[in-house]
């Protein structure tokens, strides 16, 4: 697009030849580039509602086709068989992943997603150095080099940074160590501060003098891959929708440095609003935790130690109420209004199915039962949303934390897999390490179903005083088969 | 060299306004996604974040030797992984919220 201007016109040599040789070849590709652009945007707009969601993402996918077919014209390319190669193998491996992957897993699906998106940006950044490097009549533009070496570092942490939380997900063991822990070891920052100042000092090298620095890049590389595996291990299972989306938005923001190196709009503003999306989306889990993203990041959360305040011998000898089935559906059935707020026991346990049945069982007794899901409930943003759509319950029945008021004349709240979420101690105990955080109020409910497997405390590592609550019952168990259990006895009493 | 400095700056800044404004796009329109469709909207974004296509078939195509075949295949194959894969994937899970 800067062809149209006097000044590029009259700048760099590949410039003249660009905007000369193949002047209205190089329009019709920038127009196309254009075109898959504003699509993209369009098919984000349109993921506003549920109802027009689906054909966004149509839109955005015949744009991405635009930019791929209009790609094979670029007067660059002199050979078909490596891209169609490529093009064969990312598209069967996406494919097979894309049907395979099971609901619960999205979290891990989009993880290795924002990984690959990093690789693959700096692996682009990778060639188009040694694309200068090998080339004796080449005079590579500073900021080229610049955005070549951010591209290195961004691709690189995102991509390594999000295979170490992909392991975290799956509940990899090293030495016996599970991986979802955090891992925390002295002067872990401190060692963090400083590979990001070398990768800092070897880009200056880099870009000072490149054609003596393939060393340096190769340094770079493995500098930036170290980088993200240790700023991800210190942070805990339960702060995964803030790595998640964090590394999300660094995946775009890779494809967004590689398109000031290619000086490509498309890239460019594709990556910016990725990189957008993702800031958003950590910005929301950040604040409904009450945590600055820096103390998410710093990690170390829920490490045991920071149990203060907690109810004193939760967990041992204090007196909770149990209840069976039979009991709970009484309850159930005499109420009018239930809502039920999923965690992620719902997710472990793959008991989306049985808890919409039930859901569904009590709406048609004239029961009203809704859900209320919390932004940070499972590993990444929407988990639980997903989970329930995929097991038919329609998305009027989802309420996020707007529901709360309504918990006061609720009859029952239904707790299922949820823990730090519906903690009182969030609100009434200043030195609980959740204090402030927005929770439902599940305890202002007439009576607080909690299904759950055992007392231990949830993933933060933080007791709950609402089990002690007089008001409150346990269902003890796994909470696919309680909760099939309450279905049956529903079904059954009349 | 004056001119070609000049022409330097100008691109640069070209492709910086244009990061900045698409970051403002970017903002303005996801922050209108609600809630529950927060997962496919990462899924979705993914799949858009594979438009390193672009930068990677350019790679693959430029036959300079071993190096650009190599890390040509591998950029579009893993960029393919996100644009099959995240388009695939966003649509099984909107043709859930679709469904009454």
């Amino acid at each position: 697009m800067h062809v149209l201007s006097l000044n590029s016109l009259s700048g760099s040599l590949p410039d003249l030849l660009a905007s000369g040789a193949s002047g209205a070849s190089s329009l019709v590709i920038n127009l196309a580039y254009l075109i898959a652009a504003s699509l993209f945007i369009f098919g984000l707009k349109q993921m506003s509602h549920p109802r027009t969601a689906r054909r966004g993402n149509f839109l955005s996918a015949v744009g991405m086709l635009v930019a791929i077919v209009v790609t094979l014209r670029d007067r660059e390319i002199v050979g078909y068989g490596t891209i169609i190669a490529g093009l064969l193998v990312g598209s069967a491996a996406g494919l097979v992943l894309a049907v395979r992957v099971k609901m619960t897993s999205m979290p891990q699906m989009v993880g290795l997603l924002n990984g690959f998106g990093g690789l693959a940006s700096a692996t682009v950044a990778l060639a188009e150095f040694l694309k200068v490097y090998y080339d004796p009549n080449r005079d590579p533009r500073i900021d080229t080099l610049v955005t070549i070496c951010l591209s290195a570092l961004i691709g690189g942490v995102t991509f390594s940074g999000s295979i170490t939380a992909f392991g975290k997900l799956e509940g990899w063991k090293i030495q016996g160590q599970s991986l979802s822990r955090p891992i925390t070891f002295p002067r872990q920052h401190a060692l963090n501060a400083l590979l990001l100042l070398l990768t800092v000092g070897l880009s200056w090298l880099i870009v000072r003098n490149y054609e003596a620095s393939l060393w340096a890049v190769a340094l770079l590389y493995l500098l930036s891959l170290a980088l993200g595996v240790l700023v991800v291990v210190p942070i805990g299972g339960a702060d995964m929708p803030v790595v998640i989306s964090l590394l999300n938005s660094y995946s775009g923001l890779a494809a967004m440095t590689t398109g000031f190196v290619l000086d490509n709009y498309c890239l460019i503003v594709t990556g910016s609003l990725v990189g957008a999306s993702g800031i958003i989306l950590t910005k929301i889990m950040c604040t409904a935790m009450n945590r600055s993203l820096l103390n998410v990041v710093a990690g170390g959360f829920g490490t045991g130690e920071m149990a203060a305040g907690a109810v004193p011998g939760a967990g041992g000898d204090v007196v909770v109420r149990r209840m069976d089935a039979e009991e709970a559906v009484m309850v159930l059935e005499s109420a009018s209004s239930v809502i039920i707020v999923p965690g992620y026991g719902m997710a472990v346990a793959q008991a989306q199915h049985a808890v919409a049945e039930l859901a569904a069982a009590l709406n048609k007794r004239g029961v009203n039962c809704r859900f209320a899901i919390h932004p940070v409930a499972g590993r990444m943003p929407g988990h639980m949303n997903v989970l329930l759509a995929e097991a038919n319950v329609p998305y009027e029945l989802l309420a996020d934390l707007s529901i709360n008021s309504e918990f006061e004349q609720c009859d029952v709240a239904l707790v299922i897999g949820a823990n730090d979420v519906v903690n009182p101690a969030a609100r009434s105990n200043p030195s609980s390490p959740i204090f402030g955080m927005p929770i439902f109020n599940v305890d202002k409910a007439r009576t607080v179903m909690v299904c759950k497997r055992s007392m231990n405390p949830g993933f933060a590592g933080i007791e709950n005083e609402l089990f002690t609550c007089p008001n409150c019952v346990m269902l003890f168990g796994d909470a696919k088969s309680v909760v099939g259990d309450l279905v049956k006895q529903l079904a059954g009493g009349h | 060299m004056f001119l070609a400095e000049a022409s330097v700056i100008e691109l640069f800044t070209n492709n910086f306004v244009v990061f900045i404004l698409a970051m403002f796009i970017g903002f303005e329109v996801i922050a209108k996604v609600p809630p529950i469709l927060h997962t496919p909207l990462m899924s979705g974004s993914n799949a858009i974040s594979g438009i390193t296509i672009v930068g990677a078939m350019v790679i693959a195509g430029l036959g300079r030797g071993w190096w650009s075949e190599v890390l040509g295949f591998l950029a579009v194959a893993f960029a393919m992984v996100n644009v099959v894969g995240g388009y695939r994937v966003t649509d099984r899970m909107l043709a859930m919220f679709q469904k009454k």
